[in-house]
Order: C-alpha cells, then sequence, then structure tokens
C-alpha cells in the first residue's frame, strides 16, 4: 500500500482537523462528487489500454488473461480495505468501481494466476501464486524533505517547495530514459504531497526484485540516519557520472537560484549551524561563523552572500588539500537530491495509487506531469473534484457522449495521457509482441528442418 | 552420484570438458559415494555456507569475505586424499542441492549463499583460472570496441576514479557492454557506467557476470532438482536418503547443548547471579518476568526451561525452581497436577522419553509470540523502545545500543545479540551467537578466565573458526 495515506493517514487528519476547525470534508471532496466523478469522468477505457500492454487484441502472441492478473485495491469510504480484486474485461472494472465507489484504487502487480482466486492456489502448496510483473515504480513525497524547506511541513505543500519535487522529477526521468534506456514513463500528481513514476517498458515490467533494488540504489545517495548531521556522504576521488549530470545540470542551478534565497536556509543561525556541521573542519567553520554572526548590512540576499563566502572559504587553497571542496557539493546533494522512498521500488509486490483517483483529502485528481514541462506544473491548480462538478453543470443538458472530460477541466491532462504515454507505450508494445512471436515461430521451426 | 537410482546419473563429461579449480556443478557426478561420505561431505559444506550467511549479515567487506571463504573452505573442505578434494567439492553441493530444493525459503538460502561462496572464491582465484572459467559460460558479450571506447572514455575514467580505481586506458582495459539488469549489483553501487541501458563493464569487473550466470545456472537446477524430488527421489529413497536429506537443512551446526558436560551444573541459589551475569536478553527476559509473575505462558516455559536445563540445572532443581514460583501464583497442588509432568517431559522423564533440546536462535528468532507471551527473540519481538531500555538495564553502552539498533533495523537479530555480548564483555566475538546456550557458556568462561588470570582456562568457542 503507498504510504500516501496508510502510514500517515491519521496524522493528515489531525492537520487537517487542526486546520479546518470545524468542517470535518473539504469543500473539494464528498462522495456524491466521487459518484459522478465515477459516473461520468475516470478514463476506465484508458486505464484498461493502459494494463494490458497491447494483450487485449486479436494478435495470437496476446494473452488473454493478461489483464484479469493484475491486482487491483480497494479503500472505500470506511477505510474498508479491499485486496486482491481482479478483473477480466473493462466492463468488470467500471461496474466494479461505480458499484463500491472506492476513495483509492491501488494498482498491484500482475500475477502468475488470478489473484482473486489466490487462496484456493495457497492451498495447493507450493508457491503458484507469485508476482510476475511489474511497473518500476517510484515515489517522492515532500514530507521527506522536512529538514530542508521552512515554508511548510507534513503533508503541506506550496509553490515554494513544490519546486523539490520538479528537481526530482528532472533527476530521475533523465536518468531513467539516458541511463537505463527506459521510455515508457508515466509521471503522476500523488492528489497531494508528491509524485509517483511508472516505467512501463516491458523490460522495466519483468526486473526481478533484486534488478529493482539496484535501481533504487543507484539512485540513493542518503545515509537516512537521522542522528547524523551529514545526510549525504559522496565518498571517492570522483563522482559518479550520473551524479556529476545531476549537479551540474539540475542540482546546482535549482540551489544557487531557488532553493537558496525561497528557503532563506542562512537566514538565522539555527538554520546556518545546520548546514556547518555538515562540514568537517573546526577551523573552517569557525572562520564562516565568525563572518555571519556579526550581521552587515547588504542590499544583496543574505542567503546568497552567505552561500558565496561558505564556498569561497571551502574552496580556498586553504582547505582544497583536505577535501573540502566535495563539502560543497554534499551540501547540495543534502538538500536538493530527490529522496525515494526505497522500499516502495524495491519490491514487484507494493502497491502504488493509481492515476486519476481522487485523493480524498485535498479532492485533487492525481493527474499525470509532463517531465518535460515540469516546470510548469502547479500543484495547487490541479483540478478537484468540485471544479470538475461545476464545470460538467455548466455544460448542463448536453447530449451525452464519451468525451464529458472534454468540458471539464480533466480533458487536458487525459489528452496528454494518451498522446505522449498511451500511444507511443501501446505501438511499442505491439511491435514488442510481433517480433517476440516471430522469434517463436523461427524456433518452433527450426527442428523441423533439421 | 551412484548413491541415487541410476536415472538420476548423468552422462559423463565429454572429453572437452575444461577442468578448472571451481567447478560450475553443471551435472550430477557419476562417481560412487559411501552413505556417510555423503552426509558428512554435506555437513562439512553446511559450515563453510553457514559461515558464509554470518558473515553476509555481519556486514563484513568483499576482503574480509575473501578471506572468511579461504579460511572456511580450508578449514572444513580438505581431504586426506588430493584426489578427493575436488569430488568432495562436487559431491557436497549435490547433497545439499537435494536438501535445499525442497521450498521456496531453502532455495533462496542456499542459492544466495552458494552464490557468495562461488564470487569469493572466483575472486581467489588466479587470472588465467578465471579466465578458464569465463570462457566455460560461454558469455554472449563481446568487449567494447576501441572506437567505442574513446567515446566514452572520459565517463570510463570517471566511474573508475570514483570508486578509487586506476584510470583505464584502451590498451589495458576491456570492457564489456553488458545489459544492466544482469550486473545488479555494479549498478546498484554505481561501480559501472549506464548508458541507454548497457552497463560498461570493466574486466576486473567480470566477477558479476560470471556471478549472475551461475545464479541463473543454480536457480534453474534447484527447480528442477525440487522436481525430481517430489516425483521419484524421495519416494525411492525413503529408508535410505530421504530421512537423511530432511533433517539436513534444519540440523544447527553447533553443539546442540541437550547435554551440558562443560560446565559444573548451576544450582538454584546461583541462578539468580548467573542470570544477571550471563544469560542472553531473551532468557533474562523470561526469567526476570517469572520471578514477577510468578507465570509463564507455555512458550516461555518450554524455551527458558529447555534453556536451564541446558544451563545444568537438573530436574530436581528445575522442578524446585518452577515450583517455587508457580505455587505463588496457582498453588503447589496444581503445580503438581498441571506442571510438573512438562517439565519432567522436557527432561525426557515423562511422554516419549525423548530428550528435548535446548531451542536455538533461529528457532527462537522465528517464533511467534501471541498477547501475554514473552518468549521470542528480544530484538526480533520487542517494540524499538522496549529494547532500548532492556539493553541499557544490561549494561550495554549508548554508542553501542545504536550499533545494535541498525542491525535490529536489518533485521540481523543474531548480529545484534552478538553486539550486545561485545559491548558487555567488553571483547570482539568473531563466531557470532547461533544459540542462547552457546552465549551463556561463552559468557562463564570469560567470566572465569577473568577471575583466574593465571590459569589458561578454556577458549572460548569464538577463537575457532566455526
Ligand atoms: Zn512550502
Amino acid at each position: 500500500m503507498d504510504r500516501d495515506e496508510s502510514e500517515n493517514g491519521r496524522e493528515d487528519m489531525l492537520i487537517d482537523g487542526q486546520k479546518q476547525g470545524n468542517v470535518s470534508v473539504p469543500r473539494e471532496f464528498n462522495v456524491n462528487y466521487l459518484k459522478l466523478y465515477y459516473a461520468k469522468l475516470f478514463p476506465y477505457a484508458d486505464m484498461f489500454k493502459w494494463m494490458s500492454y497491447g494483450n487485449d487484441g486479436k494478435h495470437p502472441a496476446c494473452d488473454q488473461s493478461y489483464f484479469g492478473r493484475r491486482e487491483f485495491s480497494f479503500t472505500l469510504e470506511n477505510d474498508i480495505y479491499l485486496r486482491y480484486q481482479s478483473f477480466n474485461n473493462v466492463l468488470q472494472l467500471e461496474n466494479s468501481i461505480k458499484e463500491k465507489c472506492p476513495f483509492k484504487i491501488d494498482i498491484g502487480p500482475v500475477y502468475s494466476v488470478d489473484p482473486a482466486k489466490k487462496n484456493a492456489y495457497a492451498q495447493s502448496g507450493d508457491n503458484v501464486f507469485t508476482p510476475v510483473e511489474r511497473e518500476l515504480i517510484f515515489d517522492i513525497d515532500i514530507t521527506d524533505y522536512d529538514d530542508v524547506r521552512y515554508c511548510c511541513s507534513g503533508a503541506d505543500v506550496c509553490l515554494e517547495c513544490w519546486p523539490l519535487m520538479t528537481v526530482a522529477i528532472k533527476v530521475i526521468d533523465t536518468a531513467l530514459r539516458d541511463d537505463f534506456g527506459f521510455n515508457h514513463i508515466l509521471w503522476v500528481y500523488s492528489g497531494r504531497r508528491g509524485v509517483h513514476c511508472w516505467v512501463c517498458d516491458g523490460k522495466a515490467r519483468r526486473l526481478t526484485n533484486e534488478q529493482r533494488a539496484a535501481v533504487a540504489d543507484y539512485f540513493r545517495v542518503y545515509k537516512g540516519n537521522e542522528n547524523s548531521s551529514k545526510k549525504v556522504s559522496l565518498t571517492g576521488p570522483a563522482l559518479h557520472p550520473f551524479l556529476v549530470r545531476s549537479y551540474s545540470e539540475v542540482l546546482e542551478r535549482f540551489f544557487e537560484t531557488k532553493l537558496l534565497p525561497s528557503q532563506n536556509i542562512f537566514s538565522t543561525e539555527d538554520r546556518y549551524e545546520k548546514i556547518l556541521e555538515m562540514i568537517p573542519d573546526k577551523t573552517a567553520t569557525s572562520e564562516l561563523r565568525g563572518k555571519w554572526q556579526t550581521k552587515k548590512g547588504s542590499k544583496e540576499d543574505i542567503n546568497v552572500v552567505r552561500w558565496e563566502q561558505l564556498k569561497n572559504t571551502l574552496q580556498s587553497g586553504k582547505y582544497k588539500a583536505q577535501g573540502l571542496r566535495r563539502c560543497v557539493e554534499e551540501i547540495v546533494f543534502s538538500f536538493t537530491y530527490p529522496r525515494l522512498d526505497m522500499e516502495v521500488s524495491r519490491h514487484m509486490n507494493h502497491l502504488l495509487k493509481a492515476p486519476f483517483c481522487v485523493h480524498p483529502k485535498t479532492g485533487h485528481v492525481c493527474v499525470p506531469i509532463d517531465p518535460n514541462h515540469c516546470d510548469e506544473f502547479d500543484p495547487t491548480a490541479v483540478p478537484t473534484l468540485l471544479q470538475l462538478f461545476e464545470e460538467l453543470n455548466i455544460g448542463g443538458t448536453r447530449a451525452e457522449d464519451d468525451n464529458e472530460w472534454d468540458r471539464t477541466s480533466l480533458g487536458q491532462p487525459i489528452s496528454f495521457f494518451r498522446s505522449s504515454f498511451l500511444q507511443p507505450l501501446l505501438k511499442s508494445c505491439k511491435e514488442e509482441m510481433e517480433s517476440s512471436y516471430k522469434a517463436k515461430l523461427q524456433q518452433s521451426k527450426s527442428p523441423l528442418s533439421w | 552420484m551412484e548413491i541415487v537410482k541410476p536415472q538420476w546419473k548423468k552422462p559423463p563429461p565429454s572429453a572437452n570438458d575444461v577442468v578448472s579449480t571451481l567447478p560450475l556443478y553443471r551435472s550430477a557426478p557419476p562417481l560412487e559415494v559411501r552413505l556417510e561420505d555423503f552426509e558428512l561431505y554435506a555437513i562439512d559444506r553446511l559450515r563453510v555456507l553457514k559461515g558464509v550467511s554470518d558473515g553476509l549479515s555481519r556486514g563484513k567487506r568483499p576482503e574480509e569475505m575473501e578471506k572468511l571463504v579461504n579460511d572456511l573452505w580450508k578449514a572444513n573442505m580438505r581431504h586426506p586424499l588430493p584426489s578427493e578434494v575436488t569430488n568432495k567439492d562436487i559431491i557436497s553441493h549435490f547433497v545439499l542441492r537435494l536438501v535445499y530444493c525442497r521450498t521456496e525459503e531453502l532455495r533462496k538460502w542456499f542459492l544466495s549463499n552458494e552464490i557468495a561462496l562461488f564470487r569469493y572464491r572466483f575472486r581467489l582465484l588466479s587470472p588465467e583460472a578465471q579466465r578458464l572459467l569465463m570462457a566455460e559460460f560461454d558469455l554472449p558479450y563481446k568487449p567494447v570496441t576501441t572506437a567505442e571506447f574513446e567515446g566514452v572514455k572520459e565517463k570510463l575514467h570517471l566511474v573508475a576514479r570514483s570508486t578509487g580505481q586506476l584510470k583505464p586506458t584502451a590498451s589495458d582495459a576491456i570492457f564489456y557492454k553488458v545489459p544492466f539488469e544482469e550486473v545488479p549489483e555494479l549498478v546498484a553501487g554505481r561501480r559501472v557506467f549506464i548508458c541507454k541501458g548497457y552497463a560498461y563493464v570493466a574486466m576486473n569487473q567480470v566477477v558479476s557476470l560470471v556471478v549472475t550466470q551461475f545464479r541463473g545456472l543454480l536457480s534453474k537446477a534447484l527447480v528442477l532438482t525440487n522436481r525430481k524430488w517430489t516425483s521419484t527421489i524421495r519416494e525411492e529413497e525413503k529408508d535410505r536418503l530421504t530421512p537423511i536429506v530432511e533433517t539436513l537443512c534444519t540440523s544447527y551446526l553447533g553443539p546442540d547443548y541437550s547435554q551440558p558436560k562443560e560446565f559444573a551444573e548451576v544450582s538454584i541459589k546461583d541462578i539468580d547471579q548467573v542470570a544477571k551475569s550471563s544469560f542472553p536478553l531473551c532468557m533474562r527476559h523470561l526469567f526476570e518476568k517469572l520471578r514477577e509473575d510468578h507465570h509463564l505462558k507455555h512458550g516461555g516455559r518450554m524455551q527458558l526451561g529447555l534453556f536451564l536445563k541446558g544451563v545444568g540445572l537438573k530436574l530436581d532443581d528445575a522442578l524446585a525452581f518452577w515450583k517455587a514460583e508457580f505455587s505463588q501464583k496457582v498453588g503447589a497442588e496444581r503445580f503438581d497436577k498441571e506442571y510438573a509432568y512438562s517439565i519432567r517431559h522436557n527432561y525426557g522423564r515423562e511422554g516419549k522419553r525423548t530428550d528435548y533440546t535446548p531451542y536455538s536462535c533461529q528457532k527462537i528468532i522465528s517464533s511467534t509470540p501471541g498477547v501475554g507471551d514473552h518468549h521470542g527473540c528480544p530484538y526480533r519481538h520487542f517494540s524499538e523502545e522496549n529494547l532500548r531500555a532492556a539493553l541499557s538495564r544490561m549494561g550495554v553502552n549508548s554508542g553501542a545500543l545504536e550499533n545494535v539498533m541498525d542491525k535490529v533495523r536489518n533485521r540481523h537479530y543474531q548480529l545484534a545479540c552478538t553486539l550486545t555480548f561485545e559491548s558487555i564483555h567488553g571483547l570482539s566475538y568473531d563466531a557470532g551467537i547461533n544459540h542462547p546456550n552457546q552465549y551463556f557458556s561463552d559468557s562463564q568462561k570469560f567470566f572465569k578466565s577473568k577471575n583466574n588470570p593465571s590459569g589458561q582456562g578454556e577458549p572460548l568457542d569464538a577463537r575457532s573458526p566455526i
């Protein structure tokens, strides 16, 4: 289950309760809107097409059981949690969602057998019931950045701290494409405080747990120890090309031009002390502290000034030999490098919230994010249930047609989903199917010709 | 191997098979094996694998693992006849394959430790032997051409430097371009340059490639062996091999502590004192709870009772000890009626009269204590808060405590216990704790030698390799 609602669910409610006083249900979300959303707007056909990966066609290589072996799980209004739901076709999926009106839909792996019948198989002995395919997924959550943002904390997000997510998308997306060679990548707003990533290439879906863990570890620079002041440790005389690229193309510029002034990370003693703790040299830190304790009036942003001083000090000839130069990079990485929830990516059977769900606390629809224009994505402007409800009503009594969403603000996200993700994906699924079918035919023919 | 039915026997190796010092175990050897060798060889290899497993969970670095594997192999896999050495290697592997093919969990354990063993044995080979072995795998990878090398040279240099290696040059460095998923450990450590799905693997990293191949080979073989086992071998060999196979994987290789002989018996009057000084946390906790509540549920009575038997508490003393506590809660009469039986049972004086063996760590860790139970492994079953409190009460200092908690978080419960042992006794304990009674007896040895510094005393088990 993805952490977004499970582990922190209770905390969420507390935060909301405090914020919104007596109003227990946010205005943007209620069951009736959700019912209407599932009745008129949820893109069942697209989800089915996606999750079928071409197996819903007529090609002889299609695996007709494929979609039916996928686990869905529903969280209902009263927190009832239904796992191992499965559907043989789009109609079953649609009917079930409409009937149960889940507050959250999670997507699990494709199993070796129909997950709904898992108990029957469990009795038959050995591990017949096992995950066989699963998108490579990533979950990045702004709550994991609480020590580097001063504008918000917990589940709250604003336009000052959201760019941390944007940076994460850029770094991870580039590496997934350029390093790992993946092409079919879907980024989705999690509806409140983070982003999800679905890597859907055939090769990605068939990775073993060990291989998934390897990819996740490739991305890891955090030691993850609460008790150490140094969260990032970049050892060795040089950085790996992936880190070099992330640093020079994304992190450094973001840190210096955006994060530094917007989060005021050097503005008070508390804050700059946290940074000084990352420098393992007493002389250097006391030199800097000396400069910063007496405030000099300057027109320039104090954060920018102090950062320049820190860089100059550490990179000056004095400390160069002691390897303090790497400290500058470590500080930038600490503040900006993507913080992934490793466990989500490591295992095939981790569930992740489906795109186009609606977050019950915010009413936001989990819409796709275009990684090429992720700077323009504004989480506060994502369509909400209330907004969609009103847009549908304004449309009034127009004849029903398939494209209800075209007259709502869901039209753009859905057409983006189709044109830049779904269509290229299905095209390559078809090609892959064709070529593996040919190879198989070839194989089965060859013994005959001998 | 002749010991099983002939259909299991594979065709003999063809003439052009490369003989290298590290066998790939592609097919069962056409050898005759004596039944006792069958078991003894397997146990020797199992000691190696358990040692490897301990080393891995202790987080030993590659160089340390290399040394460990070398030591373990020398200690256990030698044979007086030089001609038998390779046979022992092969036979023991195939016997354990049979033992460990039978469930997913066993296969997983065997696979990961055999692979680690293979990895470090490969690293110990001469470059020439390594090259031969690579040829035997017939790896489908072509070296990167000079032209291509020039294109990515900068990146390769960077990776080499980032991992603290020397600059590769076109002449002395051969790189293979390999799908990244085939070298997960190199990817995980960012020890290769990756571009468009391909990892550039340097010649000195090919061990990863070879290991991946070996893993594929072994993992498939285990599934096949499992099929043969369930379909034929188990039934055909039910009077001969099957009993051996079925007990080997659960055999705990250390002493079983069912017969306390190393030490003078512990008497009731000393028990509080030794509990404080030498009980591992799991037993200390049960002991304290028993003193506090004058009661323990069944799981706790078994775990503590058998441990005390191993410690050297005689049956009569055990009865008196348990009675003294339980009668305060349930009365002496009820104790005699309901509880005394099972204590005698533990000592083999009732029922089947089998001598019950004290629980090993493995058994305790995998137990599932419920509400009101106090047995189990505290490192696994306590909340972090309770564990911290209990460890401080034991006298673990705060620095060591963090290390213990770190092991706990990574689910290395026995290591956590080992670190606790080290912290309390102020020594390094390489053997690792595998049994509560081992903890006890080595703790006692430690205190005895401390109180008697002139006498040599018995060495700690820790000093011997396994
Ligand atoms: Zn904010």
